[in-house]
């Protein structure tokens, strides 16, 4: 089973993320789980959404979870969540930072030991240069199928597409560019 | 003519979703409703698929959930197939017209997302709501996951509207952990699930002028008693007609439902009760505990809450040893309603295995898989003892000192 957290604030589309992720994995016939911690939050709070995905149906209904990726959408949340709450050895952290990664980590002592399993990537820059709105969810989710290497990039921008297929095409194609960039630019 | 929905083999939704999705391929013809967390999704999205031209029927907005099920009640009596959704404060305003429902024999679904009562205000999943309905009077489903939800609203309406039974039926899940949590769901097709659901036949309604009928009539020391007597017979007698939907629907989908379902019982020496998606959480625990520890634990779930199923509970548990009753909702005085109803079960057998009670997850606190093992691990001392090694009611992941209370003077 691979399991995932995200930290975000609410508005940010960390929901969102987490129900498109699972919808295009779903497609390759696996099982998917993704739901969030919030409740009565504020747009703005913090909040955290998790997924996992298995070949057999997951059943497993406990929030506590010892995350395979750590995705990071909001750039400050790194200084005031636990982001390395329960993690393992091989978990993966994919963080959104304008800084790069080095001056990330001289920030992060929590991360020092742990650089090889760190990623950087501009979602809030990106999103704003493509979608026109800091909406960080999408790229994110580029820079995740880089990172994972659980789909190929076109597979993956194909299905998001139909996941999408509500919204208008200048949209979609907006989302598709965001992704994009994501996968190319995260390091 | 409501517009067809084009859904894949597969879809991945979250237990609101589910539900609405069901209701509208039941083409219902009332929906009336008042939102409240976590069910709002539910006649939200009903009343987007209104919009889009999904549906045939009306969505009536009301001023609070009372009113709410006062329109189901009114619609249900005019001859019309009802349905709405609420969770926790919602519902408790909704208790008045629950019993009116009931005892005038009106087949309305409800789907309720389970959430705390206050004091103090919680939005979060636990049993308090469905606690709080179980003498209404309606039929009550558990489902442990999204595809649950869906399966059995279809279910529900069936069930309700079956000619031997007209009574109205309560769909439950749990609020967030189910109602907000996407999964792979596999729906049927919008002709497949109304063929299976039926068209609806009204039976006395109030608009058939032609044979005039009364609803809501008084009956004091008279005729009352006779009145709730059939109610209950009726309910009693609706197992027979909820086994026979769930053996249609097996052959529909594959999927079988069961007034109580049992896993991992064949040889089972403990297990756990539950309800919900505890229930899920407790099978990925016993299959561990049966490969890593040797213990033969199992869980046992009542599907149907009401007509609460005496019968079938005492025949999945008579050959276990030690039975731990988990109840996620305040016990306000009182062992837990499952503890209760599960040991007056269980102490007409021959067996008379040993019973024990944990009180878990209000408000939303999580349920770990490793608080799980805790129990499954004490019910196995208690198994081998022959007796309760610990106090009767214990509360789980409780902050502060242990909370537990009364011991065994049996053994």
């Amino acid at each position: 089973m691979v399991e995932i957290r995200w930290h975000s604030r609410a508005g940010q589309g960390a929901v969102t993320g987490a129900k498109g992720l699972g919808d295009v994995v779903s497609t390759t016939g696996k099982q998917v789980q993704a739901f969030a911690l919030y409740g009565s939050a504020k747009r703005g709070a913090a909040m955290q959404a998790f997924n996992r995905i298995d070949d057999e149906q997951i059943i497993t209904h406990e929030k506590f979870m010892l995350p395979d990726f750590v995705l990071v959408i909001d750039p400050a949340l790194v200084f005031t969540d636990n982001i390395t709450l329960n993690d393992k050895a091989t978990t993966k952290y994919i963080i959104t930072t304008h800084l790069s990664k080095d001056e990330l980590i001289s920030q992060l002592p929590e991360l020092q030991n742990k650089k090889d399993r760190v990623f950087v990537v501009d979602c809030m820059q990106i999103s704003l240069e493509t979608i026109g709105r800091a909406i960080p969810n999408t790229p994110m989710l580029g820079a995740f199928v880089k990172v994972s290497g659980m789909f190929e990039l076109d597979y993956f921008l194909d299905r998001m597409k139909k996941v999408l297929s509500k919204f208008p095409q200048k949209i979609i194609d907006s989302n598709m560019q965001a992704i994009t960039r994501a996968y190319n630019e995260v390091k | 003519m409501a517009l067809k929905y084009e859904l894949q083999e597969v879809e991945v939704w979250d237990g609101n979703y589910a539900a609405s999705h069901a209701l509208r391929q039941a083409q219902v013809d009332v929906v009336a409703a008042y939102p409240i967390t976590p069910s709002t999704p539910v006649v939200e999205n009903y009343g987007q698929f209104v919009a889009d031209g999904y549906v045939d029927g009306e969505f009536v907005m009301v001023e609070s959930e009372h009113a709410a099920m006062s329109g189901c009640v009114g619609a249900a009596a005019s001859g019309g197939r009802v349905a709405t959704a609420t969770s926790s404060q919602g519902f408790a305003l909704m208790v008045e017209v629950l019993y009116q429902a009931s005892g005038m024999r009106l087949p309305i679904v409800l789907n309720l997302v389970n959430r705390a009562l206050a004091s103090p205000l919680n939005v979060r999943g636990d049993h308090s709501d469905m606690y709080l309905g179980r003498d209404a009077g309606w039929i009550m489903l558990d489902s442990f996951n999204a595809q649950e939800t869906y399966d059995l609203n279809l279910c529900a309406f069936r069930i309700g509207e079956h000619r031997d039974v007209r009574l109205p039926v309560m769909v439950n899940q749990d609020g967030f952990i189910t109602s907000h949590t996407a999964q792979n769901v596999r729906p049927l097709s919008d002709e497949d699930a109304y063929k299976f659901v039926g068209v609806y036949e009204p039976i006395d309604e109030l608009l058939d002028f032609a044979k005039p009928v009364t609803y809501g009539a008084q009956t004091e020391e008279d005729w009352h008693f006779e009145h709730k007597a059939r109610q209950h017979k009726a309910l009693i007698d609706s197992r027979p007609v909820i086994e026979n939907i769930f053996v249609e629907f097996e052959k529909l989908t594959g999927r079988k439902y069961n007034r109580v379902e049992s896993y991992m019982m064949e040889d089972a020496e403990v297990a756990i009760v539950a309800l919900g998606s505890t229930v899920e959480s407790a099978r990925v625990v016993a299959k561990y505990l049966r490969d890593n520890e040797g213990i033969k634990a199992g869980i046992v779930a009542p599907r149907v809450i009401r007509p609460f199923p005496f019968d079938a509970i005492r025949t999945a548990l008579e050959n276990c040893k030690a039975i731990g009753a988990m109840d996620r909702s305040a016990p306000g005085g009182a062992l837990g309603m499952l503890f209760n109803e599960v040991s007056a079960a269980v102490y007409t057998t021959s067996s008379r295995p040993i019973v024990t009670n944990y009180i878990y997850g209000l408000g939303g606190r999580d349920l770990t898989l490793e608080q799980i093992k805790d129990i499954y691990r004490e019910l196995k001392k208690n198994a081998d003892a022959g007796e309760i090694t610990t106090k009767i009611q214990q509360f789980v992941g409780l902050r502060g000192p242990k909370l537990e209370f009364f011991e065994t003077r049996r053994g």
